[in-house]
């Protein structure tokens, strides 16, 4: 009881600083980072989703290291929930017939918006990151209308480890051509504003980040979907 | 700030799952709602960066419409039409981290669950002084 009428007031107190910092939270215009980031934006990249130029361009090495933290949490998810090697699953309640038809129609045309989606990362609000999403959604359809699916995991480690080789190795191009990690001006033709050949290496690192987040993504809904499984075989 | 606009809506719906989410995960004992508190509270956290960079009566910084550009000639993008895409760029890698960090604290709840039969923190004592 005393516990949690601490944590109550802790976050009282937390509610009292937020009313405290309110007047700070309606800003009026840009800062001056972010300023040069709107203004130089389509000069220096060209790519029509500034969001996505900050990302993928002025922050990349930033987001290179976040695709690394979710590869670290999506193998720690894996390592603690392993399962035996040779334990077969035990058969569950299959799905009904509605679910099963729908993820045969569904599978190649969610898979294909994911895609769309990673594809245009430059110049409509989306890309990888949500891209890998929607593909992951699709996996996610599949293995609810069939628990005992297993999915090819040699073949989603290969998609995933090369797409995150490729992003490195797109950063030494960049490195070797202009003498910048991650540099875009100057490695590919940048082309024209708001085509969907623009933008340089952003499509390019946008379309490895899709395929690396929705292996990874899918990678963890397996291991999530079969862990009780996990957890009765270590018993 | 007026408190009827969208913008105050939005940051108060943002402390308020802040809160509710803090709260969840201070009070509640099952670890699965203090998960999903934590998950809420993240929630709130991105709504509120996002909204911090809203400023009213700007649009969404796509530049995919000429009007948008200082001049017609140039590609220089015009910093008064468009609210602050940084916080939008710094949420959207915090949404794929949350993720993450959900996925693995529910791996930790379920091998939990599979040792202590379980899910209640008060049974997890060991890390305790």
């Amino acid at each position: 009881m005393i516990k949690q009428l601490v944590g109550l007031l802790a976050v009282l107190a937390v509610a009292a600083l937020f009313v405290a910092l309110l007047p700070l939270m309606a800003p009026t215009e840009l800062g001056p980072v972010t300023r040069h980031y709107v203004e130089q934006g389509l000069v220096e990249n060209r790519g029509a989703n500034l969001v996505t130029s900050i990302v993928v361009n002025y922050r990349g090495f930033d987001t290179l290291g976040e695709v690394t933290v979710l590869f670290l949490s999506v193998s720690g998810a894996g390592f603690v929930l392993r399962r035996r090697e040779g334990l077969v699953p035990e058969p569950q309640r299959r799905s009904s017939e509605l679910v099963q038809t729908a993820s045969r129609v569904l599978f190649a045309p969610i898979v294909l918006f994911g895609a769309y989606i990673f594809v245009h990362g430059h110049l409509t609000p989306g890309g990888g990151f949500q891209g890998g999403a929607v593909i992951a959604s699709a996996v996610l359809l599949l293995l609810l209308a069939d628990r005992d699916r297993l999915l090819p995991h040699g073949f989603l480690s290969v998609i995933e480890s090369f797409s995150g080789f490729g992003y490195v190795v797109t950063g030494f191009v960049g490195l070797a051509a202009t003498g910048s990690f991650l540099a875009n001006r100057g490695v590919i033709d940048l082309g024209t504003w708001n085509r969907l050949f623009s933008a340089g290496v952003i499509p390019v690192i946008y379309v490895l980040i899709g395929l690396k987040v929705g292996s990874e993504l899918a990678t963890l809904l397996d291991t999530m979907m079969h862990a009780d499984q996990a957890g009765e075989g270590h018993r | 700030m007026n408190l009827l606009s969208l913008h105050a809506l939005a940051v108060g719906t943002a402390i308020v799952l802040i809160l509710v989410g803090l709260a969840g995960a201070l009070v509640r004992r099952n670890l699965l709602k203090i998960v999903l508190g934590f998950s809420i509270a993240d929630s709130g956290v991105n709504l509120l960066i996002v909204t911090l960079g809203h400023i009213p009566g700007r649009t969404a910084p796509i530049i995919d419409d000429p009007k948008l550009l200082k001049d017609a000639g140039s590609l220089v993008v015009d910093a008064s039409k468009v609210v602050d895409p940084l916080p939008q760029a710094l949420v959207l890698t915090a949404i794929v981290i949350g993720v993450g960090v959900t996925a693995l604290m529910l791996a930790f709840v379920v091998r939990l669950y599979a040792q202590g039969k379980s899910l209640d923190i008060r049974d997890f004592g060991r890390l305790k002084w």
